[in-house]
């Protein structure tokens, strides 16, 4: 606290010009090392035969038959960046690892189309290596979710977490304002894209600005908190709670997150929370990042204003005692 | 004698109501909680009146400093460095003991002062510092976006709010002890009805 109080006085007392930038690093000490982008796969010979193709928005091939040299559009949904890849959790895998070895040959057989993906659960689930990720809760989670009602028109795992790209975000944030971009961007690639919205749904289109309307503030929460603090149910086990809520079950008072009990603190602050920020205030982790009005309120200032309240009060009965000791004395 | 012309009591009304609801509304945002919300207002119901009461009040300053500069009641919260600490000295004596003994107020209300050095200096500091303070940072507060991220590494949103609820506090001090001090007039109520009626009664008989 005297150190925070120092600062502060330091500022008003001088005046000195501000530091805009956020490059002060707050982050965990845990924080595991994030990804350079520089890393090299074993498989990245073997993998850029898929990469030549599928690695870019163009392709091309030699028509044999004809004898002449054609090039075409790859379907976005084909579309792998190397980039992205290379910085994912299944960096280290050769294509062929999830990809039948079939797919070497060009055009690819028609009856590849319908091979069977693999689900987070069949590589992650009963092992002991990932047994810290909870997959299995995660699973119960998403079979209670409204997601998992979907499952037969084709809700998978990979429609938010795209095996080629996914990156845990929370467990190595350094800023939590680009997990929290990237997170809603997951949400937003089906909730505000309506052709991606309609292959697994007859819903009519979401305007999520018109939806969020009664919001104060609404650029602000978005950038502040992901979709998943009000739209799922919280699950002590569980980092992230997979349990999406339907929509009339979604959080809407704003005391869930503006009090004391922050459920921002077992949220999105669950992974930084034991890492608690000092200095008085409540919920002092969720400062690092953000500003939560009734959640980071200061314990001492608060102590102090209700003393110094006490004493004006004080001071006042004392006041009218003696004045009316005075007018029964005239 | 007729101190309070109708803008000054319209004015002071509306900032006595503006005021009250900032005050409820802000504790009620401050200390908000799952299970229960003191002073009855919801936390969305609090930012919604808070917002609304405070723009008005933005309104109602401007027009305030407007109307001091254009009617000349500014005059009243000039300070004169001439005995200055000595009047206010002399004034808290009054309030302290010299009111219990019977002595005369040492500054009488009168058409060229309307106010004693303790009344001067409390109201310059609340509304020419604690009320341009308290707006600025409540503007910082309701566009987030406009406030310095960070200062010296701690966030500006905080600074703001500590700025903001600080001002508040005080502000919420000097409400209770004007509504105090306005009972010291020649009978408890007649500060009260000089502010509905625009005439101040003399202290004395």
């Amino acid at each position: 606290m005297n150190s925070l109080y120092t600062r502060i006085l330091v500022i008003i007392c001088f005046s000195l010009p501000v530091q805009l930038s956020s490059a002060i690093n707050w982050s965990t000490p845990n924080a595991q090392e994030t990804d350079t982008g520089t890393y090299v796969s074993p498989f990245a010979e073997a993998n850029e035969t898929c990469f030549k193709c599928h690695g870019h928005e163009k392709y091309e091939y030699s028509n044999d038959l004809l004898g002449t040299k054609v090039r075409a559009l790859m379907c976005s949904e084909r579309i792998i960046k190397r980039e992205e890849f290379y910085i994912s959790n299944h960096k280290s895998f050769a294509c062929i690892d999830c990809h039948s070895a079939e797919y070497d040959t060009f055009p690819h057989p028609g009856e590849l189309r319908m091979e069977l993906k693999y689900n987070c659960l069949d590589c992650h689930g009963g092992d002991d290596m990932y047994s810290s990720f909870n997959f299995e809760k995660i699973d119960a989670d998403y079979r209670k979710s409204t997601h998992f009602k979907l499952e037969e028109e084709g809700f998978t795992c990979w429609k938010c977490h795209d095996p080629h790209t996914y990156r845990i975000n929370i467990r190595n944030s350094k800023n939590l304002k680009e997990t929290i971009l990237y997170d809603n961007a997951i949400c937003l690639n089906c909730h505000s894209d309506f052709s991606r919205f309609q292959l697994l749904s007859d819903r009519d289109e979401i305007n999520l600005m018109e939806t969020h309307n009664w919001l104060p503030d609404q650029t602000a929460h978005f950038r502040s908190v992901r979709c998943i603090e009000c739209h799922t149910q919280l699950n002590d086990s569980l980092l992230v709670s997979h349990l999406v809520l339907p929509k009339d079950k979604a959080v809407k008072l704003c005391n869930e997150c503006h009090s004391k009990n922050s459920m921002l603190m077992v949220s999105l602050y669950k992974y930084q929370s034991m890492e608690q920020r000092r200095d008085g205030f409540l919920n002092g982790i969720i400062l690092n990042e953000s500003y939560v009005i009734g959640a980071n309120r200061n314990a001492y200032l608060g102590i102090a204003s209700i003393v110094i309240f006490g004493m004006v009060t004080l001071a006042i009965l004392v006041h009218i005692f003696f004045r009316i000791r005075r007018k029964y004395n005239k | 004698m007729y101190l309070y012309p109708v803008w000054i009591r319209l004015w002071h009304a509306l900032n006595a109501l503006l005021i009250i609801i900032l005050i409820i509304t802000g504790i009620s945002m401050q200390y908000t909680d799952k299970d229960s919300s003191i002073f009855i207002v919801n936390f969305a119901g609090a930012v919604k009146w808070h917002n609304i009461a405070a723009s008005v009040l933005t309104v109602s300053y401007i027009f305030f400093i407007v109307m001091n500069i254009v009617t000349g009641n500014g005059k009243y919260y000039r300070i004169s460095r001439k005995n200055f600490f000595g009047d206010l000295v002399k004034q808290m004596k009054y309030y302290a003991y010299g009111m219990f003994k019977g002595e005369k107020h040492p500054f009488p209300v009168t058409m060229e002062s309307k106010f004693n050095p303790m009344q001067k200096l409390t109201y310059v500091l609340i509304m020419y510092v604690g009320l341009p303070l308290i707006i600025i940072s409540g503007i910082g507060l309701m566009f987030p976006e406009v406030t310095i991220k960070r200062v010296f590494g701690i966030s500006g949103l905080i600074l703001t709010d500590i700025l903001h609820i600080t001002m508040g506090f005080l502000v919420s001090l000097f409400l209770v002890i004007h509504i105090y001090t306005c009972t010291l007039g020649r009978k408890p109520s007649s500060l009260f009805r000089g502010m509905l009626s625009g005439y101040h009664e003399p202290e004395e008989e």
